[in-house]
């Protein structure tokens, strides 16, 4: 489709005997003519009109619904990373749980994390967080909530700032520092790491440590380092969302308890376990 | 789990892989028919003429021994073949009997941006229970594609192919002629398989190192260089093993729309030059294919005729189509393979002189590993890595911040920072087309690649009036992907003047190979050295790699300009105004 020349443009143009008159040689799609064979270039290539109906002016929110393409719809998870039976060496049972669940769009998320232990006396030592989660740099989220802890002993609220994200060499970490009511201060850091031996069976090693700067002997913290847990799982992912596993745990506590928690919290401790690891 | 040795493979994951015999839409309706439907000169449906009625509905079908639901055309699976003709005007008239709204869009062909198919840019989509009419006049020719462009429809089976007859006839007198569809079906849900990834991001990667490769690299290489070869890797938390977002896991590889098992079968007779019109109208796969014992000679890329070159074997990325001719042999029959490219699974079909003919299908290759190349582009020394990664003892070179070295070629775009949107960058990208790619550098067989292009005729854009670089950057632990690091809706469009002709350089900041697709106008390959290579409406560019294209701003209007992976088209993603 050419457009014919505009009549009256520039008077400094070459005369044009059509200008100004019905335009005899216009273009109405009369391709009998062989001329319009020259015109095509070599390369076949002519360009298309100019659209007819054209789109009225969307937000690019508008327009992201419209072609159903929001590349972060918020979006949920929820890992039970840990849920297993364990029995010490001294023969103590104990049901234990680990899990995080978060919502979000992937930027900023809400997160939740629990982790606990039952024994036949009851909830030994349990807490929950709930944080406000924002991706910062390329593997790592900064954190800030708030934690509370149950169980023995009386409860504790804290505030909680941390980071969580994958440390070089593809350790999955969380170090998280909180400042409590009294003045009291506690960082806890987790790291865990996951070795293939097939694609399916999984060693998973994880270590936790929890650093108090205070005693609180009601609930047989001490200060300084007051507790170090090493594990070992192995896993068979039977899918990604469902791997039972068995695994050993080592459980070393530091400093002094008083007498009414000393039965219950061994300084040392070793236990056999099984579990499974779910998630949605 | 041995995907190499089906021997190994339990009955039930085998008939994943190699789908139903009988599978697909026949399984689906119930029906029973034979598995080779092609007869003389007819493969399938096909429409042709100046007037088409399609109707987008959903489909009972069964590719694996489960039923599910697919989104067909006139209730077929691949949508009908449509053939056009160069100089015509095609009116066709859609209608939508989906619950949602759906769009076709015309891949790779030049049309006003009003009948081009994009929700949001180029009209409101079709809503449920309506119809839009497609109305437009076809200047050019060559092997095209049709998909939705709606959602993640086009993951449920809404691609068609199209062929669109020269107006002077075909450059290459062939007596059969075929359309190959590849696509990828899953019977999960598309945006199950998203957010799975956006979970876990190698949710579907089956083939992680394990604790084996390393103590067989240990035991042929010593612990060193075993504790070398992975050591950049592990620190910078890169996955070799990265190939495909999404895997044979979930995937059934399809070849017009039938399964492995299912085998569409070509016939041909002795001395007949068979032309195959390959389509990737895959989701997330990028194919290897070849046809082993037969040489192939490829003579269109994207619908667009080259010179004609002699190969065993190309890799064809979404959404590009490929011409093949070939000449086989009457006494036997002929295996077509396309293995997805991170090898766990394959689409195939057959080639014979009479129906119910097979021949041997070969092994899957071993899978690959993505090389120092994949990860620093020119910084290795030249050395362009051999698909497995041992070629690069004490590499121990710190990426961020590393002065880049004095490339010809080098791009002086402004280095981007890392972040959530960015894991990675390369501070010295490749710029060698002939590379084939991560698994097929060291096959032994000749495989084609960017270089080997070269049109028949001259460029559309012969002039650069301008130069616009764009970096494709991606987050893989995070799964999220950008151009330049930003999302179309902070970035807002690209926009280009009426007539002008640019060079866009795209450089790849990831280690996966990303088909980028620009609607509306061609993107003109360049070489290296800048020079016209070949016409394409999609150019994949390979991690570390830097290619460029020249576009002449000749369509008026709104185009979409994306990665036609389907689950990075979201991110990786802008809208083009051409004014």
């Amino acid at each position: 489709m050419n457009m014919p020349d505009m009549p009256g443009m520039s008077t400094s143009a070459p005369m044009d005997p059509r200008a100004g008159h019905d335009d005899p040689h216009a273009d109405h799609g009369t391709a009998s003519q062989p001329v319009a064979e020259d015109t095509r270039p070599p390369n076949d290539h002519v360009p298309p009109p100019p659209p007819q109906a054209t789109m009225h002016a969307m937000t690019p929110a508008e327009m992201t619904e419209s072609m159903e393409m929001n590349p972060s719809p918020p979006l949920g998870m929820l890992l039970f990373d840990r849920l297993e039976r364990s029995r010490s060496t001294n023969g103590d049972y104990a049901t234990s749980w680990e899990a995080e669940g978060w919502w979000g769009n992937g930027i900023d998320r809400l997160w939740l994390k629990t982790e606990g232990e039952r024994d036949s006396e009851g909830t030994q030592d349990a807490r929950v967080d709930v944080l406000w989660s924002h991706a910062w740099t390329r593997f790592w989220d900064w954190q800030l909530g708030v934690r509370q802890d149950v169980g023995q002993g009386p409860n504790r609220q804290w505030a909680a700032l941390g980071v969580q994200g994958l440390a070089p060499y593809w350790f999955e970490t969380q170090a998280t520092f909180y400042v409590g009511e009294q003045g009291r201060t506690a960082a806890r850091f987790e790291a865990s790491y996951d070795l293939r031996f097939t694609q399916r069976l999984i060693l998973s090693p994880k270590l936790e440590l929890n650093v108090y700067g205070k005693d609180d002997p009601q609930r047989g913290i001490s200060s300084g380092l007051s507790d170090v847990e090493a594990g070992l799982r192995m896993r068979y992912e039977f899918s990604r969302k469902f791997a039972p596993y068995i695994g050993i745990n080592w459980t070393r506590r530091f400093g002094t308890q008083d007498d009414a928690t000393a039965a219950s919290l061994r300084a040392r401790e070793t236990s056999w376990l099984a579990g499974v690891r779910i998630w949605f | 789990m041995d995907m190499q040795d089906s021997r190994g493979v339990q009955l039930p994951r085998r008939r994943f892989v190699q789908g139903l015999a009988l599978g697909g839409v026949a399984a689906g309706l119930g029906l029973w028919r034979g598995s080779a439907l092609a007869q003389a000169g007819v493969q399938r449906s096909e429409l042709r003429g100046n007037h088409f009625e399609l109707e987008i509905a959903e489909l009972p079908v069964n590719f694996t021994g489960h039923r599910r639901v697919a989104t067909a055309v006139n209730g077929q699976l691949p949508a009908p073949l449509l053939r056009w003709r160069q100089g015509e005007t095609v009116t066709i008239r859609v209608r939508n009997r989906l619950a949602v709204t759906s769009a076709i869009h015309w891949h790779g062909i030049v049309l006003p941006a009003d009948m081009d198919g994009v929700p949001g840019l180029s009209f409101g989509g079709i809503p449920p229970g309506g119809e839009y009419v497609y109305r437009f006049t076809v200047n050019q020719s060559g092997t095209y594609w049709y998909h939705s462009h709606a959602g993640f429809q086009e993951q449920t089976g809404l691609y068609g192919p199209i062929v669109i007859e020269p107006r002077d006839g075909e450059r290459h007198a062939v007596q059969r002629d075929y359309t190959i569809l590849l696509s990828d079906w899953t019977d999960t849900g598309p945006e199950t398989i998203y957010a799975n990834l956006r979970r876990q991001s190698g949710y579907y990667n089956h083939g992680k190192p394990t604790v084996g490769d390393f103590l067989h690299d240990v035991g042929r290489n010593g612990m060193s260089q075993a504790l070398a070869q992975r050591q950049m890797w592990n620190r910078m938390r890169m996955d070799p093993t990265d190939l495909a977002d999404v895997s044979a896991a979930t995937y059934t590889y399809l070849l017009n729309g039938q399964t492995p098992a299912g085998n569409w079968t070509g016939l041909f007779d002795a001395g007949d030059k068979v032309r195959l019109r390959f389509i990737n109208g895959a989701s997330m796969t990028f194919f290897d294919v070849r046809i082993p014992g037969l040489k192939m000679t490829v003579v269109a890329a994207d619908g667009q005729a080259i010179e004609p070159v002699s190969v065993d074997e190309f890799r064809i990325g979404n959404g590009e189509t490929y011409d093949v001719i070939v000449e086989p042999a009457a006494d036997r029959a002929w295996t077509i393979f396309a293995q997805s490219m991170d090898r766990s699974g394959f689409a195939r079909a057959t080639l014979a002189p009479r129906d119910g003919m097979t021949a041997a299908v070969p092994p899957l290759d071993p899978r690959p590993l993505l090389s120092m190349a994949d990860m620093m582009g020119a910084m290795n020394n030249g050395d362009m890595g051999h698909g497995m990664s041992h070629d690069m003892t004490g590499m121990t070179m710190d990426m961020p911040g590393m002065p880049p070295m004095s490339m010809a070629q080098e791009s002086h775009a402004p280095a981007l920072k890392t972040g959530p949107e960015v894991d990675m960058r390369v501070a010295t990208p490749r710029s060698n087309l002939n590379d084939p790619g991560v698994g097929l550098r060291d096959s032994g067989r000749r495989v084609l690649t960017y270089a080997d292009l070269h049109a028949v005729d001259t460029p559309i854009s012969p002039r650069v009036d301008r130069e616009i670089t764009l970096r494709l950057t991606g987050n893989m632990e995070r799964y999220r992907w950008s151009f330049d690091g930003t999302l179309a809706s902070e970035a807002g469009p690209l926009r280009l003047r009426y007539g002008e002709q640019v060079r866009i350089v795209l450089v790849n900041d990831t280690m996966m190979a990303h088909p980028i697709h620009l609607h509306g106008m061609w993107s003109e390959l360049e070489s290296p050295e800048g020079e016209f290579q070949a016409r394409k409406h999609t150019v994949v560019v390979q991690p570390a790699q830097r290619v460029s294209f020249r576009v002449s701003a000749d369509a008026q209007g709104r185009w979409a300009f994306h990665c036609h992976l389907l689950f990075h088209m979201a991110g990786m993603f802008r809208e083009v105004v051409v004014a």
